[in-house]
């Protein structure tokens, strides 16, 4: 029953607050939405507290553990049968937590961010809403469900990201989005029906197991004659790239940072785009049976966490910088799953949902501070200003660079990061190596820009002079107080400020805060048991539908040494190279950007995928619009049709306007002609 | 004989009045051939019998409309000199329909004559030989036709106004009396008393 | 002997004549309106020989109204044509063309 109340208080909070914004004023939305939220939050921690407690139970028993709460009939037709069903199993647990805490700690937090915004009802009613389809998504029992919520997810970024919606690039950036998930979506919608039709069913328990059945069977696809389940599921991961912005369909997940930071921090951060991984997870049973499938999720996971990390060294805004460490964890956590570590890539969601909501949360405290300047060349020394965003961030970037000692414990990537490592050192797909080497690597430039990060925005000296918020902000200052003192002229600070002091952000923004850098402490401390050790993982994900390895978690401890510390050695290099070339020294960033300008061009404009698919697919995509337009609806269909008939009749008229000679005796003989005609025809007709 | 002598007179007469109304030159010498015409066609009726209709004719369509016409022939004052006396170009064409006109009209009494077409019944207002038309007339109108004989007043009162309205033109300038005003007149807006001192004028 | 269809000849021959002066004439307008009374006119013949072949009154009656209506109309028609003189200063037809489209 709560479950019910779970998925559905959000639904009804958002149906108030947009449709009543009216009636019922900005400040009772906000209540409603938030308090719904929260009321959701605590019905969920109870939920999981329970899959993590029941403790040794012998395997047999997993299926009664499961849930499912029906709730409506949906579809009966012929052989296609799905209802409205909540599925609430662990892996479900594990993800109700992540949404509603993160969610409602969201929207506790816009209360300050959105503060002067007059459009504010219509935003919490829009992460209401975003809330409520990530949680049909995730206790969804059957495909076509999940789908629902997929879409409704779309629905919701595409709201929330063109929020500002006058801002042209905004709308841009929004339109982006939906397309770029679109195209994924198209891969999972064929992976859907090719599943329906192969098993007869979109129920997920049903597919699950039947799935090893049909391992080694083959079906004909464009010609060729391949693998049936490899082929469904890379559909199925296709859209999942497009949801996680994994290679090949990331480059909205930038963009999107044109929408209000809680919107980054919610959906692009801690959940929207981990629906892909969520999926794969739920699937898991049936990635398990294509080896060919998991090796393209590995290498794809793999080679977006390089990708996105090397991109994210160059970035200047702030948010960008996460944006892109978002994409490049995402591309761990995928890896992770193809590698076989489901486990650990669910357990790297559940602490990069914390840490990296804490990371843009305080990314949005620091935006508010500054007056909304986004480009961390203008930021510098503003530790002393807001030092408990400081602490925060500090936090933050401590988990998410993984600082631990081993055997002993740490922050919460350190578990979780380290466990995807050690177990793709540990494991036995074709290309573990690669994604283990990639994992380290990537792990060393994750530090070292999160660390940038940091020291840009924090140390130093400040540098908000030039910029064109602060001047904004002490121009509006100086405007409201001193008319009569115009003789003062500008405020010549020769330190850099401007004379603009960054003030903390209100009570609302530091809570959840606050209550982010606990999860992103203590989380991995807590929790580690339950998603990754061999024995009690097994009995806690035996009530879900991943396939936990525990032979492979039980591997994973045995691992050498090295590789257990390689990733602490990676992250102090990276620490101790940003704190040579951000602290240390004035200029060395400018001067090795210029000594290898190509790579540091090439890095910057996001190795040219956006000039590549604008090339690619944008221009060719309008080229054809405008075929159609001109060409065929304007020259054609126009023409003959509307366009075309009016000329008829214009044409008809200004020869029928010829009888109209105005005569009068004209019009006499003409009506002697009818009269005469008539007698005649009754006459004629007569005989 | 003589009432034949007498229709075929009155008939051709009456024809070719007509067709001097048309093909006249001067407008006033239509308006007078047209009296010619109803004169005629007077006589005819009175041949048949219907001596009222055709003294009505008279005085109503000679005396009335046709000096009505003449009234506005007069005062119209047109330029007989400008008038083109040319006959359209349709005369060719207006007189093949003329002939096919009467033609079938002929054509029709013909079918009728040869007991083809069944004429309406004749009501019960039969009239005997003996009583006057006029008198007969009035009977069957106050009677049996009083409503039409009312709609026809109405008529001719609405087609009164209506000339009256079309051309009545409101004259500028001219000061009419304006009765309620006068009428509305108090002594204290008309007279004022005025206690002037000897030698000096008054102010109006 | 003179029967109804004698008068009944003259009666049309007579519609006819109207008829051909309403459209034949380019003079004036006047010409028309006097048309139209020999329209009138035949029509009234008509019906009168009827009434009186058939011995029924209804024809003279009917004969009246017509006469009456025939009289209103004339009026009428007669201060349309004072009015359109008066804006126009001519009454000739090929003038009259006011409503060409």
């Amino acid at each position: 029953m709560e479950i019910k109340l779970i998925v559905f208080l959000p639904l009804l909070a958002a149906l108030i607050a947009g449709l009543g914004q009216r009636y019922i004023g900005a400040k009772a939305a906000k209540i409603v939405t938030t308090g719904a939220l929260f009321a959701s939050c605590a019905l969920s921690w109870p939920l999981f507290v329970y899959f993590l407690s029941l403790g040794d139970l012998s395997l047999n028993d997993s299926a009664s553990r499961t849930m499912i709460v029906p709730v409506l009939d949906w579809v009966k037709s012929g052989d296609l049968v799905f209802n409205w069903e909540l599925r609430v199993d662990a892996l479900t647990a594990v993800m109700l937590v992540v949404v509603t805490t993160v969610s409602s700690l969201v929207h506790l937090y816009s209360w300050g961010y959105m503060d002067e915004d007059p459009d504010q009802p219509r935003f919490f009613a829009y992460l209401s809403l975003f809330t409520f389809a990530m949680l049909m998504l995730v206790t969804a029992n059957n495909l076509v469900q999940m789908f629902f919520g997929w879409e409704g997810v779309g629905l919701a970024s595409y709201l929330l990201i063109g929020f500002w919606y006058k801002k042209p690039s905004a709308n841009a950036a929004a339109i982006k989005a939906f397309v770029v998930n679109r195209v994924g979506d198209l891969g999972f919608m064929l992976g859907i029906f090719g599943l329906f039709w192969l098993f007869g069913t979109v129920s997920i328990p049903e597919i699950l197991t039947a799935a090893p059945d049909k391992v080694g069977s083959s079906v004909g696809f464009l010609g060729y004659r391949v693998d049936t389940m490899s082929l469904l599921c890379c559909l199925l991961f296709i859209g999942a790239m497009g949801k996680s912005a994994q290679l090949g369909l990331h480059t909205w997940l930038p963009d999107a940072m044109e929408g209000p930071t809680p919107v980054s921090a919610l959906i692009h951060a801690a959940t929207m785009v981990t629906a892909g991984v969520f999926m794969v997870c739920r699937l898991s049973p049936l990635f398990e049976t294509s080896q060919f499938a998991l090796n393209v999720v590995t290498i794809v996971g793999a080679t977006t966490a390089l990708f996105a990390a090397t991109v994210g060294l160059v970035q200047n805004d702030i948010k960008r910088v996460i944006a892109y460490s978002t994409c490049s964890q995402l591309g761990y956590m995928f890896f992770a799953a193809g590698t076989g570590a489901y486990g650990a890539a669910m357990f790297h969601l559940f602490t990069h949902a914390f840490f990296k909501a804490l990371l843009f949360l305080g990314a949005g405290s620091v935006i508010h501070a500054m007056h909304h300047e986004q480009d961390m060349r203008y930021y510098g020394g503003l530790r002393k200003h807001i030092p408990i965003t400081f602490w925060a961030m500090m936090a933050g970037t401590l988990a998410i660079t993984g600082v631990g000692i081993v055997g002993l414990g740490g922050f919460a990537g350190f578990y979780s990061k380290d466990a995807i490592i050690e177990a793709a050192f540990a494991a036995t797909g074709p290309w573990h190596m690669y994604a283990f080497a990639i994992g380290v690597f990537a792990a060393l430039l994750t530090s070292f820009y999160s660390w940038r990060l940091i020291f840009l925005t924090f140390f130093g000296k400040p540098r908000w002079e030039q910029s064109e918020h602060i001047q904004h902000a002490v121009h509006d200052a100086h405007g409201h107080d001193d008319h009569g003192h115009d003789a003062h002229g500008h405020h010549e600070s020769h330190d850099g400020t401007a004379g603009y002091h960054p003030h903390e952000s209100p009570w609302s923004m530091l809570v959840p805060l606050a209550v982010l850098t606990l999860g992103a402490v203590f989380a991995g401390f807590v929790f580690h048991n339950g998603f990754i050790e061999a024995e009690e993982g097994a009995t806690f994900w035996v009530n879900s539908t991943l396939a936990f390895n525990a032979h492979l978690m039980h591997e994973m401890h045995l691992v050498p040494m090295w590789v257990k510390l390689a990733s602490t050695v990676a992250m102090l290099v990276g620490l101790f190279t940003a704190w040579m070339m951000y602290i240390r020294s004035n200029d060395a960033p400018a001067r090795l950007a210029a000594n290898f300008q190509p790579l540091y061009k090439f890095l910057l404009n996001k190795w040219y995928f956006d000039e590549l698919y604008n090339l690619i697919f944008v221009r060719p995509a309008f080229w054809i619009g405008r075929q159609f337009w001109k060409i065929g609806d304007e020259g054609i269909i126009d023409r003959f049709g509307p366009n075309g008939s009016a000329w008829v009749v214009q044409q008809g008229s200004r020869f029928a306007v010829r009888m109209q000679s105005g005569y009068l005796y004209t019009y006499a003989l003409v009506m002697l002609l009818g009269l005469v005609a008539a007698i005649s025809w009754f006459m004629v007709q007569a005989r | 004989m003589i009432h034949i002598i007498s229709f075929y007179l009155f008939a051709s007469i009456l024809l070719a009045a007509a067709a001097m109304v048309i093909f006249s030159r001067n407008p006033v010498h239509s308006v007078l051939w047209l009296i010619v015409a109803f004169f005629n066609a007077a006589g005819l009726m009175v041949l048949v019998g219907a001596e009222f209709i055709a003294m009505l004719l008279v005085i109503v369509y000679v005396g009335a409309v046709a000096v009505l016409f003449l009234f506005v022939v007069m005062m119209l004052d047109i330029d007989f000199a400008e008038l083109r006396s040319g006959f359209s170009k349709n005369l060719p064409l207006g007189l093949l329909l003329a002939i096919v006109l009467v033609v079938e009209l002929v054509l029709g009494l013909g079918a009728y004559r040869a007991g083809a077409v069944k004429l309406g019944q004749a009501a019960a207002t039969t009239v005997a030989a003996s009583k006057p038309n006029i008198e007969a007339m009035g009977a069957l109108l106050y009677s049996k036709y009083i409503f039409l004989f009312e709609t026809a007043g109405l008529i001719l009162l609405v087609a009164m106004i209506g000339a009256i309205v079309l051309t009545h033109r409101q004259r500028k300038g001219t000061r009419a009396q304006n009765i309620s005003r006068q009428n509305q007149r108090r002594p204290q807006d008309a007279v004022r008393n005025v206690n002037q001192p000897v030698g000096q004028g008054v102010e109006l | 002997m003179i029967g109804i269809e004698h008068y009944l000849v003259v009666s049309s021959i007579l519609f006819v004549l109207g008829v051909l002066g309403i459209f034949l004439n380019r003079k004036n307008v006047i010409i028309i309106l006097m048309a139209i009374e020999l329209i009138l006119l035949s029509v009234n013949i008509n019906l009168v020989a009827f009434s009186a072949f058939l011995g029924d009154l209804t024809g003279q009656v009917f004969a009246m109204f017509v006469l009456t209506v025939a009289a209103g109309e004339a009026a009428i028609g007669l201060a349309i044509l004072v009015i359109y003189f008066r804006g126009r200063g001519t009454i000739a037809v090929d003038d009259a063309n006011r409503m060409k489209g």
